[in-house]
């Protein structure tokens, strides 16, 4: 388990981002998990993300359920406050902490049997409810802590290492977030580090509930022939619908504008996203096209990935609330307790 | 026949029809009496039901303060022809039946021991308006003019609430005044000797109110969540819990809005479910933010797993459990205390939660603002176990107090300039001896202080571990705070009996008022007995000492299995013989007469040799 412990040594040549700190400062412990799992790809997606928008590694707050995808965010940002909770309802300890305090950013990690089978309920909740996090699943279509059971995420006919042949339909995580309200979904690969460390920086900026799926492989119980969650099965059926550019608003005058296949999307952080289409007729800010462009690839047999849906526009569930803007958290006797004196008069109303 | 006589010393109940508009009428009657300076405690009675169902509301008059339920009627409002057989064979002997004499009742429907006063309200109703809506509300209006008449009620009292009541309303107000004096003239005309009965019951003017309030349980609850400091509140709907996160709503947005932007100093969320609540309380306790649930018996059952987690990852969190009926959905409308051992031993693995047992709505109040301190303080969940019967019935009490010079407790939490300073930071390590550990906030420091909160085991430093000696060491050190909890929660209160003796009785929560009774009817029977009202588990050392000090103790209580005997008996170790059983669990709220009748039988019994009764 998790009692290793970096070494400390930084090189001096380690690029400084603009808060000061090198790419390692956003590590964690050394990975237990599989060699080869694709979940350290994931882990090491969201380091360069975090490194590259400069984020404090502190000002970020890291959640799991329970499972080996929960077991990562001790593996990243060691600097950060970590809150493995109990299986399949991160959701709703991330919106709690959340509630506390709006100033943090909430990184919800998952497994698609946290989310899609025990946690179902609370992944729904938390997308309808518009909470301000980036939620990844890192999807593999198995139990692998307790040796490869199938997860509800897997295919129907998909086979297990064992021979064993699901027969149950699998839950849709996209679809569903499409359809709950979710403002941000994409869909990612761990084993294609290109697209998916924009599209976790674009869930980091975005300003509601971003949702992304990323089919991680399991090396040790699900990346056999008849798997459809393989490395080889997902490279061969993986259909790409955007490959995005993250770009920093100080740097965007520099950036060329390849008109016709790049929109720009504002953030709410102030910084903007472009979006590289490559497909020329899919606008990622119509959700219902959305729907309908998962579903028609689906019923190809194809995995569709990149920025499936974002509203632009999205507000959270702060918002929702009418929260004032200084975290719960901080707030004192003063702002909180009415006092004596509202005391004894509602006293006085109630004889 | 002799009829029932007494003033200011009865009990009166209405028998309702669920959805009719009766609860306001019935309330106004309950507080036009207090008004008139006299105690009263009215109780609902009330199906799982929203419209047509039998509702009843049962009003004790008692100028000496008896706010216990009595058991017992003596004069029933019969308006439900549903339940009359039983709502009139309820009628203390000599006591007085009033019902809607719109349809004859066959001679056979009444009982001779009983006088009967019968009012044509229907009839009335139907005559003098034409809305249906009106014929129904200014029924229960007429009523109530028509019984001040009878039990001597100044009808001007009930006049002025509702010049509170309909304040702007000018129109609602003339209407209501009108209906009120018609029940009144026809009372004087129609049911006065020798038309009717002679009603031996009347309501004389008193000063035994005092500065006391009339408030729910529940709404005392929610301001004491206001006034201590809660930020966070998620819950699920549950009878009879959710008039808590509703009443803290409504006092949020009176107290907690910003004058200037009318932003909001508070969040709340009506959850999927308990488990959700409790997930999300979680998560803002961990992150600082004082946050608590309602809920009833099911809920506790549905939060167990994240009561563990917050138990053992020592998250603070404040849990208000108003407890029903069980077990499963038991009686969700009907009173009892059931959710002891389940709240007390909550999740797997050895586990003991802080348990606040308040008395009455005053207490509610102060709990509620101690747990959240508690919470804090002890990192660790903490209960408010109150009740239906406290929770959903307005009930006097002691006006609720602040003291500005208060301060909320946060606790251990260590700051980033105590961390830039070099101060050790062992997440779990026991630095002062009280078994409570330091915390850090997320966000705090840049490169000091952050740790990673499991469910699993680990060391001092929050490392994974699963060596037995982490384990110990935390557990052991687990224990040590929850003896810390017994010396900061509310102490029990003792009651010396007038004379030395060597019977006590231990009692909790909503059986306070019944207790206070059955004392002193006990004490006029010649037993006396050292009563100590616990407010709190842990036990702090007063309560082994209360039982040390007395050959025999009767733990009364509202449950069947004697779960707070259990307790004493688990916690204590004090030999079970000494420990006498009292239960009353059939959902209505525990009587002076039942407590006093149990004592008393059971005393008599000890009396006899062997002097034990029988072995637990």
């Amino acid at each position: 388990m998790t009692y290793i412990a970096r070494p400390k040594l930084h090189h001096p040549t380690l690029v400084r981002n603009k808060v000061g700190y090198t790419r390692r400062d956003y590590e964690g412990k050394i990975s237990t998990l599989c060699a080869g799992c694709g979940h350290d790809s994931i882990s090491a997606a969201i380091v360069q993300a975090c490194w590259e928008l400069d984020i404090e590694p502190h000002r970020v707050a890291k959640l799991s359920g329970i499972g080996c995808s929960s077991k990562t965010p001790d593996y990243f940002l060691g600097a950060s406050h970590g809150f493995n909770t109990v299986h399949g309802r991160m959701p709703s300890v991330l919106t709690g902490a959340n509630l506390a305090n709006r100033d943090l950013l909430y990184l919800g990690v998952s497994g698609d049997g946290d989310s899609a089978s025990i946690g179902l309920g609370q992944f729904a909740h938390a997308m309808r409810r518009g909470v301000r996090m980036v939620y990844i699943v890192e999807n593999n279509g198995v139990y692998g802590l307790t040796k490869g059971q199938f997860s509800a995420t897997a295919d129907r006919g998909s086979k297990s290492k064992k021979g064993v042949v699901n027969a149950d339909s699998p839950v849709d995580l996209i679809g569903m977030a499409l359809q709950l309200g979710a403002t941000y979904v994409a869909r990612g690969f761990s084993g294609d580090k290109t697209q998916l460390v924009p599209l976790i920086e674009g869930a980091i900026g975005h300003g509601g509930a971003a949702f992304i799926d990323v089919i991680s492989p399991c090396v040790a119980f699900n990346n056999h022939a008849g798997s459809t969650r393989s490395y080889d099965y997902v490279r061969e059926h993986n259909d790409a619908v955007s490959r995005i550019d993250f770009i920093d608003l100080a740097d965007e005058i520099k950036a060329e504008p390849s008109a016709g296949e790049v929109i720009s999307l504002p953030q709410p952080d102030g910084t903007r996203m472009r979006l590289r289409k490559l497909h020329a007729d899919y606008d990622p800010t119509d959700r219902i096209g959305a729907m309908n462009h998962v579903q028609a690839y689906q019923a190809q047999g194809e995995i569709l990935t990149g920025l499936l849906y974002v509203d632009p526009e999205a507000t959270d569930l702060h918002h929702g609330l009418n929260t004032v803007a200084r975290p719960l958290n901080a707030l004192t006797e003063a702002d909180l307790c009415p006092g004596a004196a509202a005391l004894t008069k509602l006293n006085g109303s109630l004889r | 026949m002799k009829r029932l006589e007494a003033v200011n010393d009865f009990v009166v109940k209405f028998a309702n029809v669920n959805g009719s508009g009766s609860a306001s009428a019935n309330e106004l009657f309950a507080k036009s009496i207090l008004r008139m300076g006299v105690p009263v405690s009215p109780r609902n009675i009330f199906p799982s039901n929203i419209q047509g169902l039998p509702t009843w509301y049962e009003v004790r008059v008692s100028e000496r303060g008896w706010l216990g339920r009595r058991g017992g009627i003596d004069m029933m409002v019969a308006m439900n022809p549903q339940t009359w057989d039983q709502d009139v064979a309820e009628i203390e002997p000599g006591g007085y039946l009033f019902y809607d004499s719109t349809r004859p009742m066959p001679a056979s429907a009444f009982r001779n021991d009983i006088a009967v006063i019968g009012m044509p309200v229907t009839a009335i109703c139907n005559a003098t308006y034409d809305d249906s809506r009106q014929r129904q509300l200014f029924k229960n209006i007429m009523v109530l003019g028509a019984l001040s008449v009878l039990l001597d009620v100044d009808a001007s009292v009930i006049e002025s609430l509702f010049g509170e009541q309909y304040r702007g309303k000018e129109r609602l107000l003339e209407s209501n005044v009108r209906a009120l004096h018609a029940g009144c003239s026809f009372a004087r005309d129609h049911l006065k000797p020798p038309q009717a009965p002679e009603v031996g019951l009347r309501v004389k003017a008193a000063d035994k109110v005092g500065d006391r309030i009339f408030i729910e349980g529940n709404a005392a609850t929610a301001l004491g969540c206001v006034y201590g400091g809660a930020t966070v509140c998620a819950w699920y709907p549950i009878t009879p819990s959710s008039s808590v996160a509703e009443a803290f709503d409504k006092y949020c947005r009176k107290f907690r809005v910003d004058a200037d932007t009318g932003e909001h100093k508070f969040a709340i969320v009506q959850a999927e479910d308990e488990i959700a609540s409790i997930g999300i309380i979680t998560g803002a306790g961990w992150n600082g933010a004082r946050a608590f649930t309602c809920t009833s018996g099911p809920g506790i059952s549905l939060m167990t797993e994240f009561i563990g987690l917050a138990y053992f990852a020592e998250i603070p969190l404040t849990i208000v459990d108003v407890q029903r009926g069980g077990p499963s959905t038991g009686m969700p409308t009907r009173t009892q205390q059931a959710d002891l051992l389940a709240s007390a031993y909550a999740s797997h693995g050895d586990t003991k939660h802080v348990l606040l047992l308040p008395q009455d709505p005053a207490e509610c109040f102060e709990h509620a603002a101690a747990a959240l301190d508690l919470a804090d303080r002890l990192q660790t969940p903490v209960f408010v176990m109150s009740d239906l019967d406290i929770g959903m019935n307005q009930r006097l009490c002691a006006p609720l107090a602040w003291d500005d010079a208060r301060r909320y407790d946060r606790g251990k939490v260590m700051s980033a300039a105590e961390l830039e300073a070099g101060k050790d930071f062992g997440r779990y390590k026991d630095v002062d001896g009280d078994g409570i550990p330091w915390r850090t906030l997320p966000g705090t420091h840049p490169s000091l202080g952050a740790y990673f909160t499991r469910g699993t085991t680990r060391d001092a430093y929050a490392r994974y571990s699963e060596s037995g000696k982490d384990y110990t060491y935390n557990v052991e050190r687990l224990l040590r705070k929850f003896e810390t909890a017994a010396a900061l929660v509310p102490q029990p209160i003792l009651r010396a009996a007038s004379r030395k003796t060597r019977l006590g009785t231990i009692y909790f929560g909503s059986t306070s008022p019944a207790m206070d009774e059955a004392l002193e009817a006990l004490a006029a029977a010649d037993i006396h007995l050292d009563a100590l009202r616990l407010r709190a588990f842990p036990f702090p050392d007063a309560v082994r000492d209360f039982i040390d000090a007395h050959d025999q103790v009767f733990v009364v209580e509202q449950n069947r299995d004697a779960q707070m005997r259990t307790l004493l008996v688990n916690e204590l170790d004090v030999d079970p013989a000494k420990l006498t059983r009292v239960l009353h669990f059939d959902g209505t709220p525990i009587t002076a007469r039942f407590i006093a009748g149990a004592i008393t039988k059971h005393v008599h019994a000890l009396a006899v040799e062997p002097r034990r009764e029988r072995i637990a």
